[in-house]
């Protein structure tokens, strides 16, 4: 047996105490059920990130969440599985339109009780299937009593357990200040879901939510992420507040709200309530409801292009009027939003490659910020040629339009933007490119 | 025309570079011992490794090179594709022959490209082999995961499996290279199994090996990877990229089901054409 081998080799002393086994067969199926409902009904929260960790294993604890976040999977949907994101219940005292546990939704119910949740996370986890737990729930009697719960997991986990996985706590919209606290005290990230970007469509979808209860435990993290880090400077052993930040959801498509509308509250989320990440969800129909709109597909394109302008705002340095303005509200469907702001910019092109500065550079079609940077650095050693450029990964076909490399073009006519936007999107040739399928890459760098 | 041999381990080649420098004799080939020269008019020189010239070399690599940049060195060797021998070579011959700091940015050179390829692609090999790791576990309460990646990224991934399982007995095993890392709470030893189990190779381990709850949870992790499924959105293009097939023999979550999983009624979905009344 090659198990007695390794023992001879090696000497694996017993093993106590590691897993506790589930008591009993009955017990199965229920668990199986109750892992597929509430994993069903929680799969529309599109924020999977498991990154900006700093959990560290300090002895021998189970698990390690530094650096950069791991998708162990994909779903079919080409997804990043990284974190178990499940629903402690999916039962529900409010009735969002939008939602597929609302309250009158005739759907099955079901609730995990904590240990249950604590042993799913444990044993995915030593699995290596997951980075860690992404925890939400359905309001079941009020918004403390169901906080209270999902913090008793973190707290299990991290106090029982010494796990140091990855946790994600969706904050319920109206829970006391004093839980919030406590609950970044475990977890790595929290998040407060927006959903709808104005107070008019949530009045309208989710009457019992407003606006103010979703901002203000925004607030109370912030404040206490400020504090702590302000704390930490004075003592190093101040205990960490969701290390990872915080961050929100918006259901883009379900109303009526322009793309520059949504970019414009994400800019000031970011700014206002120091998010890391603002999740841009399209619209799935999940109930029948006269106040939504009827879409056969979800508006996955759409989604695309704010991620892509997210990007853009976030790391690239532009502003959000620079790429929406009154008279251009919404995002191009057909070209990426930098694409698009480069055709309506041409009088700051063409850049020469070999002496453009780094933050233009960025702003060149077809070249990402990897690129860029290997530009400035490459070309300390001699000038760039476009076989270099070829080799560094920029995207030629785009940037050729916008640069030139050692005063020359590669293009030996000027195009208009029409001629330009054509040949991207249907090749050199006019060819009709499949461009749907191309394009269609969720969570792609706009470049 | 000089061929180098050496005996397959790093040091065993950075001894190659050594003695190259060394003889002033650069190679045209450099091939692991029993290998055929390069035609007849060859010179073949068999290098010993050395230890010390080993590591002048690698100490060398330190003072002109970034941390990053000398750990490629390693993935070059580890990335183990045919010429992997020369691009070193070259690669470090290059960085001892130039006056300025910082080589290996210079991406004006091909061997500095083609490293800077090589090196992405073993941290992308490493990286999904992070992810897709799947432990089982066995009776004795070890966790078992065959594995079988392009390159021979098991020691990279070694570091991180060590900080993440601390207080499990871990073993991972390259089915294809037949040598595994084993972890036994205190530290990693690279073991060979005398006699692998050819349900390892399958990388589904046989149940009178496992312990009894383990068919439960590949069940449990099945029906959650099938249900966080957005039928809506389906993409199989994107889902194949991010997992291609050749790592689906050891995913749990593409492996047959013992039971399918029907998605969860709960939706009452609008149709866009309005039913008529009957
Ligand atoms: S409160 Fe949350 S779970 Fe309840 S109906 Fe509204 S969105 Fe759904």
């Amino acid at each position: 047996m090659w198990l007695k081998l390794l023992v001879y080799q090696a000497v694996v002393p017993y093993l106590a105490n590691v897993f506790r086994d589930l008591k009993g067969i009955e017990m199965q199926t229920p668990l199986l059920e109750k892992l597929s409902i509430l994993a069903d009904s929680a799969k529309y929260d599109v924020s999977c990130s498991s990154s900006g960790g700093k959990r560290k294993n300090e002895g021998k604890g189970l698990g390690n969440a530094e650096g950069m976040g791991i998708c162990h999977s994909y779903t079919e949907d080409g997804r990043c599985v990284s974190l178990l994101k499940i629903l402690l219940t999916n039962f529900c005292i409010f009735d969002c339109a939008y939602c597929v546990s609302r309250k009158s939704n005739d759907v099955k119910r079901a609730a995990f009780t904590v240990q249950e949740v604590v042993d799913l996370t444990i044993n995915f986890y030593r699995r290596n299937y997951i980075e860690g737990l992404f925890l939400s729930s359905g309001i079941f009697k009020n918004a403390d009593y169901t906080m209270e719960r999902l913090v008793r997991v973190a707290k299990k986990l991290r106090q029982e357990h010494k796990f140091n996985g990855y946790i994600h706590l969706k904050t319920i919209p109206g829970a006391s200040e004093e839980l919030v606290k406590e609950a970044g005290l475990y977890a790595d990230r929290l998040s407060v879901n927006i959903e709808l970007p104005t107070e008019e469509s949530l009045q309208a979808l989710a009457p019992e939510k407003n606006f103010k209860e979703v901002l203000t435990p925004m607030g109370h993290i912030k404040d206490q992420l400020v504090l702590v880090k302000e704390e930490k400077k004075l003592f190093k052993s101040t205990p960490s507040f969701a290390p990872a930040g915080q961050s929100t959801q918006l259901i883009v498509g379900a109303t009526a709200e322009s793309d520059r509308q949504i970019l414009t509250l994400a800019d000031g989320l970011y700014q206002n309530f120091q998010l890391k990440r603002v999740y841009y969800s399209g619209y799935v129909p999940v109930v029948t409801d006269s106040r939504l709109p009827i879409i056969s597909t979800p508006p996955i394109i759409r989604e695309n292009r704010l991620y892509q302008a997210d990007w853009l705002v976030r790391l690239y340095g532009f502003g959000v009027n620079e790429l929406l303005d009154e008279q251009n509200p919404q995002l191009d469907l057909q070209i990426d939003p930098k694409l698009a702001w480069a055709l309506r910019n041409r009088h700051v092109f063409p850049l020469e490659i070999n002496t453009a500065d780094y933050e233009m550079i960025l702003r060149v079609p077809g070249v990402g910020i990897k690129s860029a940077k290997k530009i400035v650095s490459a070309r300390r050693f001699a000038p760039l040629t476009w076989e270099h450029l070829r080799q560094i990964g920029v995207v030629l076909k785009r940037a050729k339009y916008f640069i030139t490399c050692g005063g020359r073009s590669l293009e030996t006519r000027e195009w208009d933007e029409e001629a330009i936007r054509r040949k991207i999107i249907f090749g050199e040739k006019g060819s009709r490119a499949s461009l749907w399928g191309s394009q269609l890459d969720l969570f792609q760098q706009a470049s | 025309m000089y061929f180098y041999s050496y005996d397959g381990s790093f040091d065993g080649l950075l001894t190659v570079v050594f003695e190259a420098f060394e003889r002033k004799a650069w190679p045209t080939q450099i091939g692991k011992e029993g290998e055929a020269p390069p035609g007849i008019f060859a010179t073949h020189h068999f290098v010993p490794t050395q230890e010390d010239k080993a590591n002048r070399v690698w100490d060398g690599l330190g003072k002109k090179l970034s941390a990053a940049a000398r750990e490629n060195v390693y993935k070059a060797f580890l990335w183990e594709q045919p010429g992997f021998e020369m691009l070193i070579f070259q690669f470090v011959r290059l960085v001892f022959t130039s006056a300025q700091q910082g080589v290996e940015e210079n991406f004006t050179q091909p061997c500095v490209q083609k490293m800077a390829a090589v090196g992405k692609q073993m941290f992308r090999e490493k990286h999904r082999m992070e992810a897709f790791v799947r432990f089982q576990r066995s009776q004795d309460g070890l966790y078992v995961a065959p594995i079988n990646p392009d390159f021979n990224v098991l020691p990279l991934v070694v570091p991180h499996f060590e900080k993440r399982y601390a207080d499990q007995h871990w073993l991972i095993y390259d089915v294809r290279r037949q040598y595994g890392a084993y972890y036994d709470l205190e530290q990693v030893h690279l073991i060979t199994l005398e006699e692998a189990p050819p349900s390892l190779r399958k990388g589904q381990l046989s149940p009178d090996i496992l312990t009894a709850v383990e068919p439960l949870y590949q069940q449990l992790w099945q029906a959650y990877f099938d249900h966080v499924n957005i039928p809506e959105r389906k993409n199989p293009k994107l889902h194949l990229r991010h997992l291609p097939k050749r790592y689906w023999k050891y995913l749990t979550e593409k492996k047959p089901r013992i039971q399918a999983h029907q998605p969860i009624q709960n939706k009452q979905v609008p149709t866009a054409v309005p039913r008529l009344k009957a």
